[in-house]
């Protein structure tokens, strides 16, 4: 019972700091994409805008929550929860410092894998549900990005697993304790950059943001929701961000090891920088580049970064079996 | 398993959040609807027809080559982890099951089938 | 504890499973057959085989989104499907068919042996992978042939043919 009992209150410690950090995140994006553009940003809300993102849950609150009459009702209400569900679950198996995490799962990064391939469905469901045809294009093309990223993104993440020989996180960042597996020459650096385009386009963000293009579709599959509903598909997609941000630091970056990760701590400091890091170059790439089209998007993915993640993994594994054979 | 129990409570706190603050957001919220309102948002025109219309889909054919390599991850997994251990040999086995696999990616590739249409 | 979590997924598993064949709605249908996969998933997990429900996700989750895809391309959703079945007579053939598999399924599943003995080498995605090298390779090897036919097969049947 006593073990139910501190599950639970992990649980709870973990789902609070996800949704706290989702919150700043956004503020930190905003100041981010403000400065590149010679802006400001936020800035009335606080010191510096600090207490903007809580203004901006507080409005969301307020506001009237609309659903067409055109609406398939149930699955339209149900969406944006089904839809957050994996984003956040996904936290569930990261450390953040040596056994400071919820659950450090044997097969930590495949549980990442298969419940984020369960966003889809949450996705669909809002842009079938609503009956709009923005809405329903948009989840076509988020099928579309799925079909082509999801595997160039299993393979580059597998790329670690093979260095580590694990799929449990923690063992994967201790088997980076000498160099981190981004310093591996060449196989380290092809797989950071193959796995950061496919986290790319697993976010659905510029330039593989053709699901939610502005200019064409308005908002995409999320066009009809209002108020709450809409804050909570916001939450799960920047929840969703900031994991993948996380299992990039942790896969490629060493997680939490540094000077002084001794310490947990510290540990967490460091594992907390990287994965911003990760995700201001995300952020910058965003801010920087220019939407591709549809066809390209498949074209990319399918002739090039799928063969191409495929032969990485296969050289870096030809390299560990022959180093593993020599070893043992 | 047990670390699955604790996986198993932090998803029923997620739903727990989500069910939670969309209900306070119900009581605070205001509720006036109208016939304009609820009508579906097309950019301030009138919606013609339902979106549930059958519509051709571009890239149905790698839809289905999709389904076939996600099998193929499905495989490469366990081999992943194992081949530190299983040395040379298991790699020489998964090299030869994904070049077989990847004949097909050569056929789809010469048939045309990775372009959008 | 394990007893209480079979009994409930097993239950919204059934529950979902009929909803999947009776929902006349192809998108609330493929709906209910996530909801039915995630609880097989859960089933596989009470069983120890962690590899197997997350493999089973994975691959499961891209199916349905392909089904969503054809729901779309193939069917009118969101409109239901009725009038008179075309092909009656072949729907009717189901019935001992099934009854068939069932019986064959039961005859399986039936415990031979009270004490059910614990698999050799687990469900971890270790031993899986190190039993595929070994003992398993020649079926491993083949299923990429099984692939390879599926991709073909799948192309030539599914391709617009010139007209």
């Amino acid at each position: 019972m006593e073990h139910l009992a501190l599950d639970a209150l992990a649980a709870f410690i973990l789902l609070n700091a996800v949704i706290g950090m989702v919150t700043y995140v956004t503020l930190l994006e905003r100041k981010f994409a403000a400065r590149m553009q010679s802006r400001i940003g936020p800035y009335r809300v606080g010191p510096h805008g600090l207490l903007q993102p809580i203004a901006d849950a507080l409005k969301l609150m307020m506001k009237e929550d609309i659903v067409p009459r055109a609406a398939d009702r149930w699955v339209y209400n149900l969406a944006p929860i089904v839809f957050l569900i994996p984003c956040v679950l996904i936290f569930a198996t990261i450390p953040f410092a040596p056994r400071l995490g919820l659950a450090d799962l044997n097969i930590g990064v495949l549980f990442f894998l298969a419940v984020s391939s369960l966003e889809i469905v949450g996705l669909f469901m809002g842009g079938w549900g609503s009956n709009n045809k923005y809405a329903l294009l948009s989840a076509m093309r988020a099928v579309n990005q799925i079909i082509s990223y999801d595997l160039p993104f299993v393979f580059a993440a597998l790329i670690p697993v093979v260095l580590a020989g694990s799929l449990q996180m923690s063992a994967i960042v201790a088997a980076q304790q000498g160099l981190w597996f981004v310093a591996y020459p060449v196989i380290g650096q092809l797989g950071f950059v193959a796995f950061l385009v496919a986290t790319l386009a697993a976010e659905n963000r510029v330039p593989f943001d053709i699901l939610e293009a502005e200019s064409e579709l308005v908002a995409g599959f999320r066009v009809e929701y209002s108020g709450m509903k809409f804050a909570i598909i916001q939450l799960g997609e920047y929840a969703h961000m900031i994991a993948s941000s996380f299992l990039g630091a942790l896969l490629f970056l060493g997680g939490w090891l540094g000077p002084g990760s001794d310490i947990p701590a510290i540990g967490v400091l460091w594992f907390l920088l990287k994965a911003m890091l990760v995700f201001l170059v995300v952020t910058w790439v965003r801010w920087s580049f220019v939407r591709i089209r549809v066809d390209q998007i498949l074209a990319v993915s399918w002739k090039l970064l799928l063969p191409a993640t495929l032969g990485l993994l296969l050289v870096t594994a030809f390299w560990v079996a022959l180093r593993g054979g020599a070893g043992a | 398993m047990s670390e699955y129990l604790a996986v198993a409570i932090f998803a029923a706190f997620i739903v727990a959040f989500g069910v939670v603050s969309i209900g306070v957001a119900w009581l605070l919220r205001p509720a006036r609807p109208d016939a304009v309102k609820l009508e579906n948002y097309e950019c301030g025109a009138e919606p013609i027809g339902s979106a549930w219309v059958q519509f051709p889909v571009g890239f149905y054919l790698v839809a289905l080559v999709f389904i076939v390599f996600d099998a193929l991850a499905v495989f490469v997994i366990p081999w992943a982890l194992v081949v530190r251990t299983a040395g040379l040999g298991a790699f020489w086995v998964m090299a030869a099951f994904i070049a077989i696999v990847m004949l097909g990616w050569v056929y789809a590739y010469r048939e045309g089938v990775l372009e959008w249409k | 504890m394990a007893t209480v979590t079979f009994f409930v997924v097993a239950v919204l598993a059934v529950a979902s499973a009929l909803g999947l064949i009776l929902k006349r709605n192809p998108i609330h249908g493929a709906l209910f057959l996530v909801i039915n996969l995630a609880c097989v998933a859960v089933l596989y997990l009470s069983l120890g085989a962690e590899f197997l429900a997350a493999a089973q996700v994975i691959v499961y989750a891209g199916a349905i989104m392909v089904l969503f895809v054809f729901a779309i391309m193939v069917l009118i959703p969101g409109k239901e499907e009725t009038g008179p079945d075309p092909r009656r007579a072949v729907r009717l053939l189901a019935l001992p068919v099934g009854a068939l598999l069932f019986v064959q399924l039961a005859m399986i599943v039936r415990p031979r042996d009270a004490r059910v003995p614990p698999p050799p080498a687990g469900g971890s995605a270790e031993s899986l992978g190190t039993l595929l090298f070994t003992d398993y390779l020649f079926p491993f090897e083949l299923t990429s042939v099984l692939l390879l036919a599926a991709m073909v097969g799948v192309l030539v049947l599914a391709r617009r043919r010139p007209s």
